[in-house]
Order: structure tokens, then C-alpha cells, then sequence
């Protein structure tokens, strides 16, 4: 049974493509084979920066053959309708046979396939892969219009075993498939040419090209290790750089350099990220722990042993570090300084233009900060002294070069303007977490400014009608969102959020509205400064839509901590549920209790109780919400969940108050079993019509008391 | 294996340049005589890379970036430098074999160097245009940018054409070892009067970086903005049919230099700090809509001559 290779050799695809291309092209191409029935074994994809390769092991020769029956339309029908189905059969009338239905004569078509060659399915799967091809950006070169991500030069498409080497026939817009490939570029250009999958991989590698990224990858870190190691250093993992590497080299050799002395000073962030960013460069800690050299990645072997290439690169870096270093200087000197001229600057940088400056976003920070700040008992002075630092670094040189520094040279800077350590240490975690993986802070001050900006964001975009809509969310609100989440799960805060989101929304409401001359924008705002509704707080439009944005944040943070969705529901009805700390301690307690006989046999007789309760209300058209009267009371199993009420209720009431919901859970299961032997017992719907009205009386009794605790209607099952 | 010597200058390193192209089959072309921020403005790559006709020239653009100046002081930056551009159309097969050669022309030894092409995928927010390509890497400094278009002036290119930009100066100082620009031998240090390039633009780097930072008359630059535009328009709109030589004359070239004026004064507007971040877009915007009114003239007398 022959194997089949493909390569498909092109200009250089971009690093970041490579992988999924590889994963791309070997999906693509065995669906359209198992869809043509031919089955295939072993399945290996490859890439490198020139060339996407396939091969597949042990294809059969041809397809086998098939014989499909299609039932098709009344020998009656229309013609049209025949038609139809000689079209979608290929078959023509004479082929087609009548056959005895349950309502008359039927047309049947038996379509017969022969087994097709190997060669000419791969040809067709081949072609419509290349045609369709889902690169994330194409483009067309020179006169052609075929698109790939780069030009493509030439196609290998062989199928071949012991006996015999097939080439294709192929032909993708003038394109032929052929057995012939080139080597490295520089390397290795005279072409060569292939008879199969194993002497492709052989001469490859001679013609110095390693086909495999994680071989590459291996390659890199082991040399760069050694190297490393030969002179007691250590090389600073990278994944993502050790990745694009390995996307950007054929045949990749590693060279150690050192960085110039005059640079070591540098703080190691701006270190490793101008090295990073700009080169491609790992970096190399000595055994103090400073970076002192890097690793560079060429792909090519030299008579000089990289002399040359090491002496471009090491010159290239002094440059970049020369820059780095005039603005570290230049910055550190406005940071002795007290970094005036920067939040000086920062009334001119836009934070967005329909909501101001950076400087009036720190003023709102600031404020907000402060409120916080006091909540949770910390010094809400330093709060705004650490609000208005925060942001300063946005206006210096390093952080205008490097984004990515933010918050980072911030702390360097807080420090050198004289700052103490938990101030200046807010400029670097008021952005955090990052991500999901991200730390949260926990110094007070940190969180305060933290939330404060985080509430901020959320505020003002909403102010402007800027909200998340499906995948899209341009300004990050859901990060935004998970992050004031965690701030105060992890740090077990207790914080209203309407009320502390209500001042901030009126405040970026009117930055808003002085800002934006726009309609649209205009109509939010005004509504989140002026409406009455909105300045009374809890029910104002503004605070309601973020909170409810937070809860769905929420509903899919809890769950992905293994809550179900009907406990966090039947928690969020409950008021206080601005108070995510307590919410998650309601549904962690209901939701322990629902995994129990006794909290899912409770959570039955309260919807019995419910439910003809409600069937009573709405057949008599009145509300049955008196206090039952025990004296009414006729059975023992009546009288029985009289007292179980009363008893569970005078648990309850004090549990509810000291945030006991485990107390709260056990008062409840309690009830479960006089709950069941009432209804087992006792006919609701009594004759006596002052008997029916006082048990429907104390039905609404046992919803109250459940309903106290979670609105458990919304708990499903 | 390269023949090619190491060049003595700056200069040389043009003229290889010029030499290496001319002999691959471009038309050699001056620089556009109006101030441009880029190779990419001048009419020979963004008005020709549109159309069916086929097209390959070679020229210096002097480039001007007022934002960039740094007095003559920084050993990179430039408010003026010079590209050296290459366009192909439609873009050959064998354009990276051709675009090394270059490097080849000018002293760079490939059994020594290392060659990258490294993903990056241009796009000019005023000429409405974008390509995918990459920046070209020589030992880790990025010598060329090399594009294939695929939109110009709003319009899909068919044919495609190949666009290679060499920053000159840069690239100079690596090929020559030099740290400091103003430090590059501008012409043969053996010359009879030998010219380092501080020699010829010291002086003008410190004048113009003060001009275009502190002292240009930015209510000036205001009205020719609005000139700039207006006129660009109004010659579009022009009535074809010219009433003198009862020929069909589309202007498109005279509207285009008053697109390329428009852009280089904001440009300067941008460098005397006077457009806020918000107004940045719109500015960008309307000098967009002029390249797009240039290429959309362009591509109705490219099928006039087609046809």
C-alpha cells in the first residue's frame, strides 16, 4: 500500500500561522480522504517557516466500490420533479426503475460507484484544500488569483511503495505537483528531487532542514542551555519567544552574546523586553541573578562560526539599549523630580475621547479609591496618593517605547520619586490580575485603586454605550469584570456595589457628557447624571446593568468553580446580591445542602407547597398571606409542622443575620420531613372552608420561610 | 562566493543599488519632487501599483518625518533620510531571489550573514492601501521592508505588484560598520574632499527639527491644509472634456501632488503638537479620502488607455 507526501514549499510563513497550518492542512486533508473512502493509518504533519508537509502511511491503491439506493419521486410526478432527481443522481431515465410503493409506482435509482485510484482522489482533496485553505490573512501575487499566505512555488504531491514512485497529477492554477523541492535557502538551494516520504525526510535533513517545530524548539533550548552552562548561566525560559523562534529558522543555530556592561544597570523588565520584543533574543542570568547576556537564534552555520552574525546582533542591541537607556535616564530624572511634568502631561493624553483625559480618569480613580479605601478600613489618604502615582509612568519615554511596561516602570519610578513601597507597588498590581492565571493583589492599598479602576472602566463605557457584544469587547469590560470578581472573592471583601458604583457613574457620567457632543452617547449619560432614579442609587439604570454584567461574569466564574447554574440563580434573587462575597457563601452553603436527600426532598415539598398554593390564589382570586392559626390545626402531623416552623424560623431569623448559612441549611432540612408527613397526612383542599383557608395560610407560611433563605423556585429538577 | 566588494560609502551603496535594479530591468526614476513621508508616495508606486498595466522602476525618495528629528543627535533617527524603492508589477516569481541578490550588489557576504524575513504586514492609513509581506532581517537589524500590495487607494491590486523599501541609511551604517549616522562616509573617504553625511545634513537636521517642533507658523500649516484639500478636489471635479484642446483630461497627478501636500502638512501639524489624539483620525481621514479620490481618477484613465 503506497504513502502518500505533500509539501507545499511557499515564501516565508509567519511564525505565529505555522502550527495551526500544520494542524490545518493534515484535518483537511484526511476528512476529504475518509470522505472519498479511503482509509488511512499513521498521519504526521510538519512545518517550517517555507514549507507546510504532509504524509500519510499505507493508503490503499484505489477507493472501493459502493452501491447507494435512492428512493425518488412517483412515477406520476411532474416532470420537473423527475428531473430534480436524474440531476442530483446523474443517472438518466432508462437507468432508473419502477418499483411498487405503498401509494402507486416509484422511481428508484441504483447508483453503482467503481473504486477510484488513490492518485486522483488525493489530486482533487489537494486541490480544494489548497483553493480553500483557512489561512487567518491570504493574498494573491503577481497576475494570478490563487491566494495563500504567502506565494506558493511548488507542490509535492507523491504516492508511493515499494514497487513503484507516482507523482500526482496536479495542477492548482498552473501550479504542477512534481517530486521536487529545494533545501535550506541558503544552505542547501540546488533542487533535489524525492521518490518517497522516507528519502524526503532523509534528504531533508541533509539538505539542512529540520522539518519538525518541536525538534527546532529542542534544539534551541538544549544549545542554549549548554552554552548557558559552559559559563555558569542560566537562560530565562520563554515559551512564546522559544515558539516564534522556532517558526523563524530552518536549520537554527545558537549563539551566546554578552550585553554591554553599560547596560546592566538597566532594570531587568527593560532588559528582557527590548531583547524580547525587538530581537528575537533570549535572555541569560548569571549566577547573581542578572541578566547579563542573551541567546540569539540564526539559521544558518558559518565558516566564522557566527562571528560575524554575533557581532551584527550585538551591535543592533546596543543601539536598541542605547535608546532603552536614554529614556530610562531621562525618565529617571522626572521621576526624581516627583514625576510632576508627567501627570501634568497626563490632562493631555486621551483616555478615550468620549470620556476625557487620563488626568480626569485619576481623579475619578482617586476618589473612588478613597471611598473604597475606607470600606475596608485602610488609610484613605494614601489611597489618593497612590491613585494619582499610578498612572504617571503613561507619559514617560520607556513606557511610550514599550507598552507592554506599564505599571512596571511605574513601580521602578514611584520608588526613585521617593514613594513608599506599598504606594509605589500600586502603580505595578492596580492593573492586576491581568488574567485569569493572574495574581490578585492583596495590600489594601493595591486592592482599593485595583477596584477603583476596574469600577472606573466598567462606569464610563458604560456611560458611553460601549458595552461587550458577543465575541467582540474592544476595551476589555469582561477582563475588567472577572477582575473586580476576584478582587473581592479573594480577598473576601464585603462592599455593596450598587452603592459604591453610583457615585462613580454619576461622576464619569458628567465627564462623559462633557466630552461627548454625540447623541447617542449623550442620551446614557445624561440619564446616569440627571435621572432621579439613577441618583436614589440601587435602582438607577447604571449600577443595574453593570451589576447584572458582573453577576453573568460571575455565573461563569462559579461555575467553572463547579456551581450549578439554578443555585447561583436562586442566590442572585435574594437581596444583597451586590454583595458578591456574600452570594458566593449563600450558593456554596445551598448548593452543599441541595447534594443531600434532605435539601433535594425540602426542595420538593416547598414547590408542592407552592404550587397549590399558587393554584389556590389564582382559582379564588385572592392572596392567602395571614398568619395560620395553630388552634385550626386538626392532625398530629398538622400540629407537628406548626412547631417545626416555629422552631425552624427562630433558627433561622439569627443564622440569616450572622451570615450562618450552614446553620441556616441544617434549620431547613429540619422542615423536610414534617413538610412531607403534612402532605402525606393532611388534605389541603378541606370541605371546611375556614380549615382549607388556614392550611392554604400555612403553606404560604412554609414558602415564606424557604423563600427567606433562596428563592428556591429557580432550582431545577 | 560573492564577488562583490565591500562599498566605501553611502553613496556607493545608492549607486550599486541603482545599478543592481537598472540591470534586473527597472526604469531608473528620480525622486518625486515634493515633500513625502515615505518611498510609497511618490505617483511611480501609488498611482502605477493600480490598474492592469505592467510597471517596474527604481528610485531614492528622500523621506521627511518631521516627528523623528533629533537635532542631528540621535546615531539613527532623521526628520529627512532617504528609501530606496523597488516595485515590480506584477511581482515576480523569483523576487526574493532578486531582492538578495541586491544585498549581494552591496557587500553583504551571504556565507556570513543571516537573512530573515520576518512577518510584518504593511499597511498606510493615508494612502488607504495595505500589503502582507515581511521586514527583512540582516543579522538581526531590519534592513528592508518587503511588501506584495494587495489594496491601493481603496482598490484591489490586480496584477499584484512587489514593493521593496530599503531604509538607506541604516541599512548604510550596517553594511559600513558605523555607529553614528552623522559619522557615515557620505562619498569615498579617499575623495580629494572627503564628506561624512554630518557633513551634508548636520546643519539641516538642527534647523529643521527647530522648524518643525517650536516654530512653524502652525495657522499656516492650518490654511494650506485646507487649500490642499480643497484644490484636490476641485481639480477631480473638473470637467473632462478640457475646452482648449477638446481632449478628455482627467488631472489626476496635479490632484495627487495636492494629496501628498495635504499629508506632509499634517504631518508637520502632528510634529508641532497642535492635533490632539481625536482629531489625529479625522486628519488621517481626509487626507485617506483624497488618496482614494487620486486612485479612483487614476483607474478610470487606466481603462481609458486600456481600451
Amino acid at each position: 500500500m503506497p504513502d502518500l507526501l505533500i509539501e507545499l514549499l511557499s515564501e516565508e510563513i509567519p511564525a505565529r500561522m505555522q502550527l495551526t497550518a500544520a494542524e490545518d492542512l493534515k484535518r483537511l486533508v484526511t476528512d476529504g480522504l475518509a470522505e472519498a473512502g479511503l482509509s488511512h493509518d499513521d498521519v504526521v504533519s510538519l512545518v517550517t517557516p517555507r514549507r507546510l508537509i504532509l504524509t500519510v502511511s499505507d493508503l490503499p491503491k484505489m477507493s472501493p466500490a459502493t452501491r447507494e439506493e435512492r428512493k425518488g419521486p412517483s412515477v406520476n410526478a411532474p416532470e420537473k420533479a423527475l428531473d430534480g432527481f436524474l440531476r442530483s443522481t446523474g443517472l438518466a431515465k432508462e437507468d432508473l426503475e419502477a418499483r411498487d410503493g405503498r401509494k402507486g409506482q416509484v422511481w428508484f435509482a441504483v447508483i453503482e460507484r467503481e473504486g477510484r485510484p488513490a492518485g486522483q482522489i488525493v489530486a482533487e482533496v489537494l486541490d480544494a484544500v489548497i483553493r480553500d485553505f483557512p489561512w487567518p490573512k491570504s493574498m494573491r501575487w503577481g497576475s494570478g488569483s490563487l491566494r495563500w499566505v504567502r506565494p506558493l512555488h511548488a507542490i509535492i504531491c507523491l504516492l508511493s511503495d515499494a514497487d513503484e514512485t507516482q507523482v500526482v497529477d496536479l495542477d492548482v492554477d498552473g501550479l504542477r505537483a512534481g517530486n521536487r523541492t529545494v533545501g535550506h535557502r541558503f544552505m542547501a538551494p540546488e533542487p533535489i528531487s524525492v521518490t518517497s516520504s522516507a528519502d524526503y525526510l532523509a534528504k531533508m535533513n541533509e539538505a539542512k532542514v529540520v522539518l519538525s517545530a518541536k525538534e527546532r524548539e529542542e534544539i534551541v533550548m538544549r544549545e542554549a542551555t549548554r552554552l548557558a552552562e559552559e559559563r555558569g548561566l542560566v537562560v530565562v525560559e520563554d515559551k512564546d519567544l522559544l515558539a516564534e523562534v522556532a517558526g523563524l529558522v530552518e536549520w537554527p543555530v545558537v549563539l551566546l552574546g554578552e550585553i554591554g556592561e553599560e547596560f546592566l544597570d538597566l532594570p531587568h523588565e527593560v532588559l528582557q523586553t527590548s531583547m524580547r520584543v525587538h530581537q528575537k533574543f533570549f535572555s541569560v542570568r548569571d549566577s547573581s541573578g542578572r541578566i547579563t547576556h542573551f541567546i540569539a537564534v540564526a539559521d544558518r552555520e558559518t565558516a566564522d562560526e557566527g562571528a560575524t552574525i554575533m557581532a551584527g546582533n550585538q551591535k543592533v542591541l546596543r543601539a536598541r539599549l542605547a535608546d532603552a537607556k536614554f529614556f530610562w535616564e531621562n525618565d529617571l530624572r522626572v521621576a526624581r523630580d516627583g514625576m510632576k511634568a508627567w501627570t501634568d502631561m497626563l490632562g493631555k493624553v486621551t483616555f478615550h475621547n468620549r470620556l476625557g483625559s487620563q488626568a480626569e480618569r485619576i481623579d475619578r480613580i482617586s476618589e473612588l479609591a478613597k471611598e473604597i479605601a475606607s470600606a475596608l478600613g485602610a488609610d484613605p489618604d494614601r489611597a489618593v496618593e497612590a491613585a494619582r502615582v499610578a498612572k504617571a509612568d503613561l507619559s514617560s519615554e520607556m513606557v511610550y517605547e514599550f507598552a507592554e511596561l506599564q505599571g512596571i516602570m511605574g513601580e521602578h519610578y514611584a520608588r526613585a520619586a521617593g514613594n513608599s513601597d506599598d504606594v509605589a507597588r500600586v502603580a505595578r498590581e492596580h492593573y492586576q490580575p491581568l488574567g485569569p492565571s493572574d495574581d490578585v493583589p492583596n495590600g489594601p492599598l493595591s486592592i482599593a485603586v485595583a477596584l477603583a479602576d476596574k469600577i472606573d472602566t466598567l462606569a464610563g463605557f458604560w456611560a458611553i454605550d460601549e458595552k461587550p457584544t458577543g465575541s467582540k469587547d474592544p476595551f476589555a469590560l469582561r477582563r475588567a469584570a472577572l477582575g473586580a470578581i476576584r478582587l473581592i472573592l479573594e480577598n473576601d471583601l464585603r462592599l455593596s456595589l450598587l452603592e459604591i458604583a453610583v457615585e462613580p457613574g454619576r461622576r464619569v457620567g458628567k465627564d462623559a457628557l462633557e466630552h461627548g457632543s454625540y447623541d447617542a452617547v449623550g442620551k446614557a449619560a445624561k440619564q446616569m447624571v440627571f435621572e432621579e432614579d439613577y441618583l436614589q442609587g440601587p435602582n438607577g439604570p447604571l449600577p443595574r446593568g453593570i451589576l447584572e454584567f458582573l453577576h453573568d461574569r460571575m455565573k461563569v466564574f462559579l461555575r467553572g468553580k463547579g456551581l450549578r447554574h439554578d443555585v447561583i440563580d436562586a442566590c442572585l434573587a435574594m437581596p444583597g446580591s451586590d454583595d458578591l462575597t456574600l452570594l458566593v457563601k449563600r450558593s456554596t452553603a445551598l448548593s452543599a445542602f441541595l447534594d443531600t436527600e434532605d435539601g433535594e426532598n425540602l426542595t420538593q415539598g416547598f414547590k408542592r407547597a407552592h404550587n397549590i398554593l399558587k393554584q389556590a390564589e389564582n382559582k379564588d382570586g385572592v392572596e392567602y398571606a395571614l398568619d395560620p392559626d395553630p388552634k385550626l390545626a386538626e392532625t398530629d402531623e398538622e400540629r407537628a409542622l406548626f412547631d417545626a416552623l416555629e422552631s425552624a424560623e427562630a433558627a433561622i431569623r439569627p443564622a440569616m443575620q450572622a451570615e450562618d448559612f450552614e446553620a441556616v441549611m441544617s434549620a431547613m432540612a429540619n422542615l423536610r420531613d414534617p413538610i412531607d408527613e403534612f402532605f402525606d397526612a393532611v388534605q389541603v383542599n378541606a370541605a371546611d372552608e375556614s380549615l382549607r383557608r388556614n392550611r392554604l395560610n400555612l403553606l404560604h407560611r412554609i414558602s415564606e420561610t424557604c423563600l427567606a433563605v433562596a428563592d428556591l423556585n429557580r432550582i431545577e429538577g | 562566493m560573492s564577488a562583490n566588494t565591500r562599498p566605501k560609502s553611502f553613496q556607493e551603496i545608492v549607486l550599486r543599488l541603482q545599478s543592481y535594479w537598472a540591470g534586473k530591468g527597472c526604469a531608473l526614476l528620480q525622486p518625486y519632487d515634493l515633500e513625502v513621508g515615505a518611498g510609497t508616495f511618490h505617483p511611480a508606486t501609488m498611482l502605477r501599483a493600480l490598474g492592469p498595466r505592467e510597471w517596474s522602476a527604481a528610485y531614492v525618495q528622500a523621506s521627511r518625518r518631521p516627528t523623528d528629528g533629533r537635532y542631528g543627535e540621535n546615531p539613527h533617527r532623521l526628520q529627512h533620510y532617504y528609501q530606496f524603492q523597488v516595485i515590480m508589477k506584477p511581482s515576480p516569481p523569483d523576487l526574493q531571489e532578486l531582492y538578495i541578490g541586491s544585498l549581494e550588489a552591496i557587500g553583504i557576504d551571504m556565507e556570513l550573514h543571516d537573512i530573515r524575513f520576518v512577518e510584518d504586514d504593511w499597511e498606510s492609513p493615508t494612502l488607504g492601501a495595505w500589503g502582507l509581506g515581511w521586514e527583512v532581517w540582516c543579522d538581526g537589524m531590519e534592513v528592508s521592508q518587503f511588501t506584495y500590495f494587495q489594496q491601493v487607494g481603496g482598490h484591489d491590486c490586480h496584477p499584484v505588484s512587489g514593493e521593496l523599501t530599503y531604509g538607506l541609511e541604516r541599512l548604510a551604517m550596517h553594511v559600513l560598520g558605523i555607529d553614528h549616522v552623522m559619522e557615515m562616509p557620505f562619498n569615498d573617504p579617499q575623495s580629494r574632499i572627503a564628506l561624512s553625511y554630518g557633513d551634508v545634513f548636520r546643519q539641516t537636521e538642527e534647523e529643521y527639527a527647530r522648524w518643525n517642533f517650536d516654530v512653524a507658523d502652525t495657522g499656516m500649516l492650518f490654511r494650506h491644509f485646507e487649500d490642499a484639500e480643497a484644490e484636490c478636489l476641485r481639480i477631480l471635479e473638473a470637467e473632462e472634456l478640457d475646452p482648449k484642446t477638446g481632449k478628455r483630461i482627467v488631472m489626476v497627478h496635479p490632484a495627487y501632488d495636492q494629496c501628498i501636500k495635504a499629508s506632509h502638512l499634517f504631518n508637520l501639524l502632528d510634529a508641532r503638537g497642535v492635533i490632539s489624539v481625536t482629531e489625529r483620525q479625522a486628519y488621517i481621514g481626509r487626507v485617506r479620502s483624497l488618496a482614494k479620490a487620486c486612485a479612483d481618477a487614476f483607474v478610470t484613465t487606466e481603462a481609458a488607455a486600456g481600451a
